[in-house]
């Protein structure tokens, strides 16, 4: 097999691990502190970037479109919090489930109404598009290394953010015991919109950076949002370094059994057996992984500690 | 007999006096739309069991629709039109992978086993989209119905409508035994408080995989009657939404209560229907009717805790 393919596919599955994180650091933080099961993450993560690209449309500044549509999609985090799912912390899961399924329903409905049913396609500034030449001989598109780089950069300020700071320290301290940070004094309620808010403005950011790369379309969030379970399950729930392990391992499973397993089944068994299960493995392999971490460690790679 | 019996009787009174009145009215039209009513009633039914008696918060019950009608078409398309062949294996098979997925998923709990639930049915969700043989994306449509050996030709409308019937009202009263039997009773316990449970010296593990194998075995007949209904089948049976469909039956009609799945599955697709069709509401409706249907889940959620069976006279069991 060719090695310019192999790191190709290495990058690929790096980009779309970072972007499964900046997903699942929003979904896992909202879980782990507020108890909450938030379907509606992955409708956030449309509404970032069906905002994006809209204001790109109309400013023609792409700086500019992104810096409204994360404080478009925060804003938007916030009123949902506030308006829906305030009253839901306490409320057993089921009662989440349902009562985000119905925001999920009403998102997806909502930008059909603005922006038509029918997937529009987002464009890149000239200083965004093109091919940088890595190693050599490889070209690899520049606005894929750039996401890698957005990706971990977050990653290493989110650690930060939990493990150096006041705002990190409140943080924990609410996942492992909410009880007791309210009887010290501490404006909970505020503290729950702060995180909502930031995990909203996380998916507002990943919804951002695929638009350009993927189709915009109603139910785009749902699609990424399956898969952004599947890496909090593996990583442990509540785990920001879980989720950050969870999606490097989800994104590159999947982006390489996509790429190989059908060579590969080829090259073992026949042709004819890697045509017919390549492609039908592929799309499963992440769902076995699930399973497979589960069977041996129920509680994921990196249960949190809390609670 | 309670009042809430005798409502659940008249109900089913109702039901069995359509196909008469819509031969009367001549609208066809209402004996296919209550025909898909009971058999997602029955999958809501089957739903419940473990939903609402189990306590276990199954996000991938559509799987087991799609299981069932796979099965349905599958031997369909391959020429093998026997009904009974059919369904036996669309029961079977639904029962095989719910023991497979159940025994993974069944040991945890809480917000693992519905993010479980749900990736498992994604899977099979993306299997049948792989599936190019049938039909992929596209679905397959069924070269004729399920044939019962003569019996009962399902082309005949009000022949299936009683069908259906038949096995609604047999599942209603196979929950309502295995929910009062000792197996029932455990379930509930394990539901209401697994610690005591484990304490009198029950493990719940085997109680609660053999209430979730037991629960897609009835999902599976459902999927087999729904591709017959449709004459069609797509990977979109098994899609997450129908799964959060149906638990909103659940909720809807009345969590844990016989008559609730009947009555959700009843409400939903009436009121999806009224959204959709209905000519005194304005076109504007009629285009976005989910916008209108995610604001009412979210309000019943917020509001109506505990669903039309609720507001029904009698104690909640």
């Amino acid at each position: 097999m060719n090695l310019v393919l192999v790191a190709e596919q290495t990058l690929n599955g790096l980009q779309l691990g970072v972007m499964l994180f900046l997903l699942a650091a929003g979904l896992t933080l909202v879980f782990g502190i507020m108890n909450l099961v938030n379907l509606a993450h992955g409708a956030l993560y449309m509404v970032g970037a069906y905002l994006t690209t809209w204001f790109y449309q109309n400013t023609g500044s792409f700086a500019l479109a992104v810096a409204l549509g994360l404080a478009g999609t925060l804003v938007v985090g916030i009123v949902v919090e506030l308006v829906a799912l305030r009253t839901l912390y306490e409320r057993d899961h089921l009662d989440q489930v349902l009562a985000t399924f119905g925001l999920i329903l009403f998102f997806n409905e909502l930008v059909a109404i603005l922006w038509g049913r029918s997937a529009i396609y987002s464009t890149l500034p000239p200083y965004l598009s093109g091919h940088v030449e890595l190693f050599g001989t490889m070209r690899y598109p520049l606005y894929r290394l750039v996401i890698i780089g957005i990706g971990m950069a977050v990653a290493v300020l989110l650690w930060f953010v939990v493990s150096r700071t006041r705002l990190g320290m409140l943080i924990r301290a609410g996942a492992s015991n909410r009880a007791m940070v309210a009887a010290l004094g501490v404006d909970i309620r505020l503290l729950y919109t702060i995180v909502f808010g930031f995990g909203a403005a996380l998916a507002g950011l990943a919804g951002l950076l695929a638009g350009p790369i993927f189709a915009v379309q109603p139910g785009m969030g749902e699609l990424i949002l399956i898969q952004v379970f599947v890496v909090i399950v593996i990583g442990g729930i509540g785990s920001i370094r879980g989720a950050f392990a969870g999606a490097l391992i989800v994104g590159m499973v999947d982006t390489m059994g996509r790429a190989f397993l059908k060579p590969v089944l080829s090259a073992l068994i026949s042709p004819a057996a890697g045509d017919a299960a390549g492609p039908a493995l592929a799309s499963m392999l992440i769902y076995l992984l699930m399973a497979a971490v589960l069977a041996f460690r129920p509680e994921g790679l990196f249960p949190s500690r809390g609670s | 007999m309670t009042a809430r019996t005798g409502i659940l009787v008249a109900l089913l009174l109702l039901l069995a006096a359509v196909p008469p009145v819509a031969a009367l009215l001549n609208e066809p039209f209402y004996l296919d739309l209550l025909r898909r009513v009971m058999i997602f009633a029955i999958a809501a039914i089957s739903l419940n069991l473990i939903l609402g008696y189990g306590g276990m918060v199954s996000f991938g019950h559509a799987a087991y629709l799609g299981i069932g009608a796979y099965a349905v078409g599958v031997l369909d398309h391959h020429g093998i039109s026997n009904g009974w062949l059919q369904w036996g294996i669309a029961v079977g098979a639904s029962a095989l992978i719910a023991a497979a997925i159940g025994s993974i998923s069944v040991r945890t709990s809480g917000i693992y086993f519905i993010m479980i639930t749900l990736a498992f049915t994604q899977m099979l969700y993306y299997l049948g989209v792989s599936l190019a043989e049938y039909g992929g994306d596209d679905g397959l449509r069924l070269k004729m119905r399920s044939q019962l050996s003569g019996l009962i030709d399902l082309n005949d409308a009000t022949a299936f409508y009683y069908l259906v019937f038949a096995i609604l009202v047999l599942f209603l009263y196979v929950t309502h035994r295995l929910v009062n039997s000792r197996f029932g009773q455990v379930l509930q316990a394990v539901r209401s408080n697994e610690a005591r449970t484990r304490a009198i010296g029950i493990s719940p593990y085997p109680y609660r995989l053999a209430a979730f194998v037991i629960s897609g075995a009835m999902c599976g007949l459902a999927g087999a009657l729904l591709a017959n209904q449709t004459s069609f089948l797509t990977p979109e049976f098994m899609n997450w939404t129908r799964s959060g469909e149906l638990m909103f039956m659940v909720i809807l009609g009345g969590i844990a209560t016989t008559a609730g799945p009947l009555l959700g599955a009843a409400a939903l697709l009436l009121m999806e229907d009224l959204l959709q069709g209905w000519s005194v509401l304005p076109k504007w409706v009629h285009e976005h009717w989910q916008l209108y249907l995610g604001v009412i889940l979210v309000l019943v959620v917020l509001f109506a805790r505990r669903g039309l069976a609720g507001l029904l006279p009698g104690k909640n069991e």
